[in-house]
């Protein structure tokens, strides 16, 4: 679904160039969930822009679908790390954004609009529909973009770090909604987090990156059984382990450093 | 624990209040007349002043009306003008070092110092007062607009640049709504300085308009009814002002939340 070959970026800064990502190669597969885990500043968000399309790279091919990216697509919905509402509109008529842009599409308008009301439905947003986004908290708010990313049925969704400015409860509550919402769906998802424990119950697979330049420097699988929680549960002892394991590759990276 | 008094909770007390603060002036002011016997010419009692407007009450609304039509007309003009200026020095970097300066130049000007020119230039009619009320407009209104046009959050703008929004499209539904509320404030401004510029307008060569009958009022040492001038001035002022306020209220109820 998403193919990277030799992708490297870089950027012509105020103090120099600084490079980026170097060399990374990955292959996506369809209906597949990948987390992109680094450090701050190892190009993991620069990384996800490349596959959006919203930024082109410097060396190397990124395609989606078998297609060279050239700009934004409209399969592909990218998800910030702040819910980016406008403030000015309602929820329902925030979800219902990307089709009023892009008016190409293949449904009428009020089948998106059952199709909105039937995503707020899905995130326990029923009755919220003719709220102004600062009327919500925080991670109601980050369910609207949610469900916004999700009105065009997506191929492929684009999460930056999404849950990263929520409260630790309110964080585990999204992502067990987005398995269950991931299960349902099978939408490919590759989701930048800077935290293990995100990266272990969200993935079949985990890419960890290396900072500056941003080098990929390990990819492992996880085949715990969904859905995943971080609370009591059968998996108890396979979480810990891979999360030891993601733990190790995060800061090998500084101990090869200061050698 | 502090709670929230009534006096600064309660809607009623938001009105109540300022009520009592003007009432108490006008207690004060008639009070210093009547203890410190005060004469007539110098400083009227504010029953002489209303004495004086319900004397001939035909007369000095239609000065009120002759002033608060200058008034609008130059406040609409500096919108028309100022708010496309500020969208194109917001668009372009060379326009806006070509432009700026001059801007700050016109504006440093003291506005009394042209009225006399303004007459050598357009006569007695209402034009030099309307372009007066558009000299004093003109400067708040732009800066505000271009300020609010490049307060645009950057995670907006790549939202509508991955909704592949076309530029028409991140303009009209993104920045501009984004920069209404700022508008709105140079708005706010530009209505008080309106009313100063139409004053200033009537000042010089005018045969009508509140600041004809202060400045005759003067000639004739008519205290009181340059008295009553001011206060239907202020009273205009106070008005424009809110009636702003309440537009802004009904047009961007998001907005409020804001401040």
């Amino acid at each position: 679904m998403i193919r990277l070959d030799g992708v490297g970026q870089v950027f012509d800064g105020r103090e120099g160039r600084v490079t980026a990502l170097e060399k990374i190669d990955l292959h996506v597969r369809g209906g597949e969930f990948v987390t992109l885990i680094g450090r701050s500043g190892c190009g993991k968000s620069t990384l996800l822009r490349l596959i959006a399309g919203l930024l082109p790279p410097t060396s190397g091919s990124v395609a989606v679908a078998d297609e060279p990216v050239t700009g934004p697509r409209r399969d592909v919905s990218f998800m910030f790390q702040r819910p980016a509402l406008l403030p000015w509109r309602s929820v329902l008529s925030n979800v219902m954004l990307p089709v009023e842009i892009d008016k190409g599409s293949d449904r009428s308008k009020a089948a998106y609009r059952d199709r909105a009301h039937q995503l707020l439905e899905l995130v326990g947003l029923q009755g919220f529909e003719r709220r102004l986004p600062h009327e919500l908290s925080g991670g109601m708010q980050q369910r609207v973009s949610l469900c916004r990313s999700l009105i065009r049925d997506p191929q492929v969704m684009l999460m930056d770090e999404p849950f990263s400015a929520l409260d630790a409860l309110t964080r585990t509550e999204l992502s067990e909604e987005l398995q269950r919402i991931k299960m349902e769906l099978s939408t490919t998802i590759v989701f930048v987090t800077h935290s293990i424990e995100e990266a272990v119950v969200l993935a079949d697979r985990v890419v960890v990156l290396t900072p500056r330049p941003g080098r990929m420097r390990d990819v492992v699988d996880i085949d715990i059984p969904r859905p995943r929680s971080l609370a009591q549960n059968a998996y108890v002892t396979e979480v810990a382990t891979i999360s030891a394991r993601l733990h190790a590759l995060l800061s090998e990276k500084e101990s090869e450093d200061r050698r | 624990m502090t709670k929230r008094s009534w006096l600064t909770s309660s809607p009623a007390a938001a009105v109540i209040l300022p009520i009592i603060g003007l009432a108490a002036a006008i207690a004060l002011w008639w009070g210093a007349t009547v203890v410190f016997s005060i004469a007539p010419y110098l400083l009227p009692t504010p029953w002489d002043v209303a004495v004086k407007f319900f004397d001939q009450p035909g007369v000095l609304l239609s000065e009120t009306g002759t002033s608060l039509l200058e008034t609008l007309e130059g406040f609409v003009l500096a919108i028309v003008i100022g708010v496309p200026i500020a969208l194109l020095i917001v668009r372009s970097v060379i326009l806006e070092r070509l432009v700026y300066p001059l801007l700050l130049m016109v504006n440093s000007i003291p506005k009394v110092a042209v009225a006399p020119l303004l007459v050598v230039w357009m006569g007695f009619g209402q034009w030099p007062k309307v372009v007066m009320v558009l000299l004093m407009c003109f400067f708040p209104i732009v800066i505000s607009t271009a300020q609010g046009m490049k307060s645009t959050p950057t995670e907006l703008v790549e939202l509508m640049r991955s909704l592949n929004a076309t530029r028409a499209q991140e303009f009209f539904k993104l920045r501009l709504r984004y920069a209404m509320p700022q508008i709105f404030t140079g708005f706010k401004v530009a209505i008080s300085l309106a009313v100063i510029g139409a004053v200033i307008g009537e000042f010089v060569g005018a045969t009508k308009g509140l600041g004809y009958v202060i400045q005759q009022s003067g000639a004739s040492a008519d205290t009181t009814l340059a008295f009553a001038a001011i206060m239907l001035l202020s009273v205009m002022s106070i008005i424009l002002f809110y009636g702003l306020v309440l537009l802004e209220h009904l047009l961007l109820p998001w907005a409020q939340e804001k401040r």
